[in-house]
């Protein structure tokens, strides 16, 4: 059954087919949007909504090791095809055992940085012995991206929270839509696709145990990995640790590749004679 | 249903020529698939779901539960958009809790199966793309089951299944707990609690093996006059 009962079909007023913006009190006045789409929940007038993301990043990958989580997000910021910004740093902290990390609209997170700022700092000034763990964290954000989802005017991003509550390791993705889940490993955008399988294959059933060491080596090996098949990635990363001592947010480095294989393939190597 | 989301791209308005901008629109909903069975009995009423939450293809993550208790008596189940589903499931809990403060006593499952009708009904224009189960015990103590649809329709019932797998599962069911199509259709026996148990077992390892939404694990809620046991069993991955 169709549940959109503006498409159910009513008489059109003619003349009217440009007008694709709705109005509400103007029912019968705008042309039906050729993509069905109920235009019961579109905006009055030309308000700003949702939209495409301009400025974005790609994948952040996060895995639950022994004694915490680590997360890790390289520093591009793209343009469409174009690498614009080279050192952004896409996983910020929150209090001192969170850390949030973001793909998507890059305006967008900076958006929902200045919201966490506030979030830290009422937290701070209500003197109530509580800090904000995780959990607290990704509970406020996902709030805030589900509302967002339900005004239609989307923050564009996919956020990965991660860090220790009352010392218990937390590890949560939520998306533009405030879809949430939790897992012990995570990977948004192209990494769901190429990092996760690498990642559970590694971490399942080891969350206790991994130790740090390996972890990193398994992160980087990921973000090597994604650099070679994301046509919009950077090999300069970051890589951050959450555990009992605190937030620990890497400075930038660049990751070793390997394209000597391609030497000698024809079509990938030097012009040959 | 989700057939009749509109497509992220669209040209411009009906019977305009291209020349017109492309209309960027995104869907506000997404399918995270997954399954929900549940069976009412004469003092029990069982609920099951699996807890895979999918993306296309992809599978977002292998534990994130469908079915919620949400007292001592009642739990829920809500397949479809997992963005709404948790949104839902935060209301009604704290709409339980007014009722509590106001009636000096927890809510009871009839009660809050018109509360979640209405609930839904009442974003009729933008609705909550979930569809529900609730299970629970009536005021005599029986099991009882309650279907609804997106927008708050409902319905009492002895047995039913919901989500992406409910083409494979309600058949099963309409045979082997209504006794349709067999000899005893017409005076269904009494279903003990094992036997009910052992149907929903099965039911999710069938849909598992045809439904690639559904599988990882499911967690079966079972409701009698002592309270809600929760078990939890492994299905295939694949």
């Amino acid at each position: 059954m169709d549940y959109f009962p503006l498409n159910w079909g009513k008489p059109r007023a003619t003349g009217d087919e440009h007008n694709w913006l709705a109005t509400p009190g103007m029912a019968g006045a705008h042309a039906r949007r050729a993509d069905m789409s109920p235009t019961c929940y579109a905006p009055a007038g030309p308000t700003s909504h949702t939209s495409s993301p301009i400025v974005t990043g790609t994948s952040v990958v996060a895995l639950k090791y022994k004694d915490g989580i680590m997360m890790a997000t390289d520093c591009l910021a793209s343009y469409g095809s174009l690498a614009r910004f080279r050192d952004v740093e896409r996983m910020v902290p929150v209090g001192n055992s969170t850390v949030v990390g973001a793909s998507g609209d890059i305006s967008d997170f900076q958006y929902i940085q200045h919201q966490l700022k506030d979030l830290e700092i009422d937290e701070y000034e209500t003197p109530d012995g509580h800090h904000l763990g995780p959990e607290n964290v990704f509970g406020y954000l996902h709030r805030v991206m589900y509302a967002r989802r339900s005004k239609m005017d989307f923050l564009w991003n996919t956020l990965v929270v991660g860090g220790l509550q009352d010392g218990k390791k937390y590890l949560g993705c939520v998306d533009m839509r405030g879809v949430t889940y939790s897992a012990s490993t995570i990977a948004t955008g192209y990494g769901a696709y190429i990092a996760q399988p690498l990642l559970r294959k590694a971490v399942e059933g080891r969350e206790d145990t991994l130790p740090e060491e390996e972890a990193r080596k398994l992160l980087n090996k990921v973000m090597q990995v994604l650099f070679y098949r994301d046509a919009r990635s950077l090999n300069k990363i970051q890589v951050t640790t959450v555990n009992a001592s605190g937030v620990h947010i890497s400075e930038p480095y660049s990751l070793p590749t390997e394209w000597g294989f391609a030497e000698n393939i024809r079509g990938y190597g030097a012009a040959q004679n | 249903m989700f057939a009749q989301q509109p497509p992220a791209m669209s040209a411009g308005p009906a019977g305009a020529a291209s020349s017109h901008a492309i209309q960027h629109r995104v869907s506000p909903y997404e399918d995270n698939g997954g399954t929900s069975v549940a069976i009412a009995g004469e003092d029990y009423a069982i609920i099951a779901a699996d807890t895979r939450q999918s993306e296309g293809y992809l599978i977002n993550s292998r534990y994130a539960p469908k079915a919620f208790q949400l007292s001592d008596s009642s739990v829920v189940s809500c397949c479809g958009f997992y963005g709404d589903a948790t949104a839902l499931v935060t209301y009604l809990k704290q709409q339980m809790e007014f009722y509590q403060f106001n009636h000096d006593k927890p809510m009871p499952t009839p009660a809050l199966a018109q509360l979640l009708s209405i609930t839904l009904y009442r974003k009729r224009f933008f609705p909550y793309y979930v569809h529900n189960i609730l299970a629970g015990l009536d005021a005599e103590g029986k099991g009882c089951i309650y279907n609804y649809d997106p927008v708050g329709s409902f319905e009492r019932y002895k047995y039913q299944a919901s989500g992406s797998g409910v083409a494979l599962i309600q058949p099963f069911l309409d045979n082997m707990v209504g006794f349709k199509n067999t000899s005893l259709q017409d005076n269904p026996p009494f279903l003990p609690l094992n036997k009910a148990l052992q149907l929903v077992k099965d039911a999710f390892t069938s849909a598992t093996e045809r439904d690639i939404y559904t599988g990882d694990q499911v967690e079966i809620f079972i409701i009698t006059r002592d309270g809600v046991r929760k078990e939890t069993y492994d299905l295939k991955k694949d």
